[in-house]
């Protein structure tokens, strides 16, 4: 795996296994959060940051779990971590800019939740990436995330003037329209031999 | 809220979150591993199964641990409690079938972000008895498994034209490949969703028009 360049990861993560759409990790945002463009885009960006914050740590930690040898804390100590982590941000944004904190509201501590984010740190050290790959891949994992979370969105910010039968309205015409986005993006697969 | 809950029979309380608060059809939670792993029947059931595992542990050890819990650290609290069980759940399914492991992958360990399980902690769990956050945790487990064998029962056989990996339709099936792909579980989920409203709608009409 030492040998994946770091542009064949970026694009790997963002496109050809959208987490989201792929992998269906962090559907419970997904689903919840993309009804307006303007926080889906908001979204995107503090999941993208918490992930690369946890991709460093979970770097981290695999290597100091390695060393004495301590398979089984893997689990405990990266949900730990990601849950600090969040907690952090949190404190951050508030001290730091006050508005952001409340426009984010309520979606930053459930970041705490998403499997995404725990997804990733498991990932990477599944495929013993190193220090930048995972890096890269965090970034590339975060912009695919934001990116399927915006085309939803914009999808459902049209669908509020369509005429829908009422049966379908809400989470099935959603599921629908995620599972017409999966089977466009199962188009880049070709990418991966390219 | 005391005398509220004395209303509820216990009976109601077990059949709740198999019927009325379905966590997957109704409440729309824990979609991921819904999604993931139920292309077929057989790792729909053993996740089904994990879960509500780990569903009612976590529910009875937070329920005992109720008022010992600062609470300021509570949510970080259950979570390690969760990741605890988890890891246990995940150790057991290596030992008993690699290949389930080998299927499953990250999703057994995904079990611990799973909203399902820390909703009903904080929400249920750490307000409640022992006895009913038993019977709240088994309810819910039992209505996240029949989900996820509904969707998955229904990949596989369309998917792949087999259940619980036995030929049933016969070599002159075509199967439908785009329900083993991650497309094919928005669109299971999304027709279950649409039955089970059109169901619902159809029981409301037949009151309005008895009480009319």
């Amino acid at each position: 795996m030492q040998q994946e360049s770091l542009v064949s990861i970026f694009i790997n993560a963002c496109l050809i296994n959208n987490f989201v759409l792929a992998y269906f990790l962090g559907i419970c945002p997904f689903l919840g959060v993309s009804g307006k463009l303007g926080t889906a885009v908001r979204m995107g960006g503090a999941v993208t940051f918490v992930m690369l914050v946890t991709s460093v740590c979970a770097f981290g930690i695999q290597t100091l779990l390695n060393w004495i040898d301590a398979p089984y804390l893997q689990l405990i100590s990266f949900i730990a971590v990601i849950a600090s982590t969040v907690q952090l941000v949190e404190m951050f944004i508030k001290k730091t800019s006050p508005i952001l904190f409340r426009q984010l509201g309520i979606f930053l501590p459930l970041i705490t939740t998403n499997c995404a984010i725990l997804g990733l740190a498991l990932f990477q050290t599944n495929k013993e990436y190193g220090f930048w790959q995972s890096l890269v891949f965090a970034l590339g994992a975060g912009v695919g995330f934001t990116l399927a979370l915006i085309l939803i969105a914009g999808l459902r910010e049209k669908l509020e003037l369509a005429r829908l039968p009422d049966l379908a309205r809400g989470t099935a015409i959603t599921l629908v329209l995620a599972g017409l986005l999966s089977l466009c993006f199962m188009g880049f697969a070709g990418l991966d031999g390219g | 809220m005391i005398s509220n809950d004395v209303e509820i029979s216990s009976a109601d309380e077990f059949l709740k979150g198999v019927f009325a608060q379905n966590p997957v059809f109704v409440q729309v939670l824990g979609m991921c591993p819904v999604l993931a792993v139920s292309n077929t029947a057989i790792n729909a059931l053993a996740m089904g199964l994990a879960t509500s595992f780990v569903l009612a542990m976590s529910n009875l050890s937070v329920a005992l641990l109720r008022h010992w819990v600062p609470k300021q650290v509570r949510i970080v609290t259950f979570i390690l409690v969760i990741a605890t069980f988890v890891t246990i759940v995940d150790y057991v399914i290596q030992a008993l079938s690699l290949e389930l492991h080998r299927a499953l992958g990250a999703f057994i360990s995904l079990i611990v972000a799973n909203c399902l399980i820390l909703g009903r902690a904080e929400a249920f769990a750490s307000k409640q008895t022992l006895s009913r956050s038993m019977l709240d945790a088994t309810g819910m487990g039992l209505g996240f498994t029949i989900a996820l064998l509904c969707l998955g029962c229904v990949r596989e056989l369309l998917g792949s034209g087999s259940l619980f990996g036995v030929n049933l339709l016969g070599s002159h099936f075509q199967p439908w490949v785009v329900m083993i792909l991650p497309a094919g579980g928005f669109f299971t989920l999304a027709g279950w969703v649409l039955l089970l409203n059109w169901i619902h709608q159809r029981r409301q009409a037949g009151r309005m028009t008895r009480n009319h």
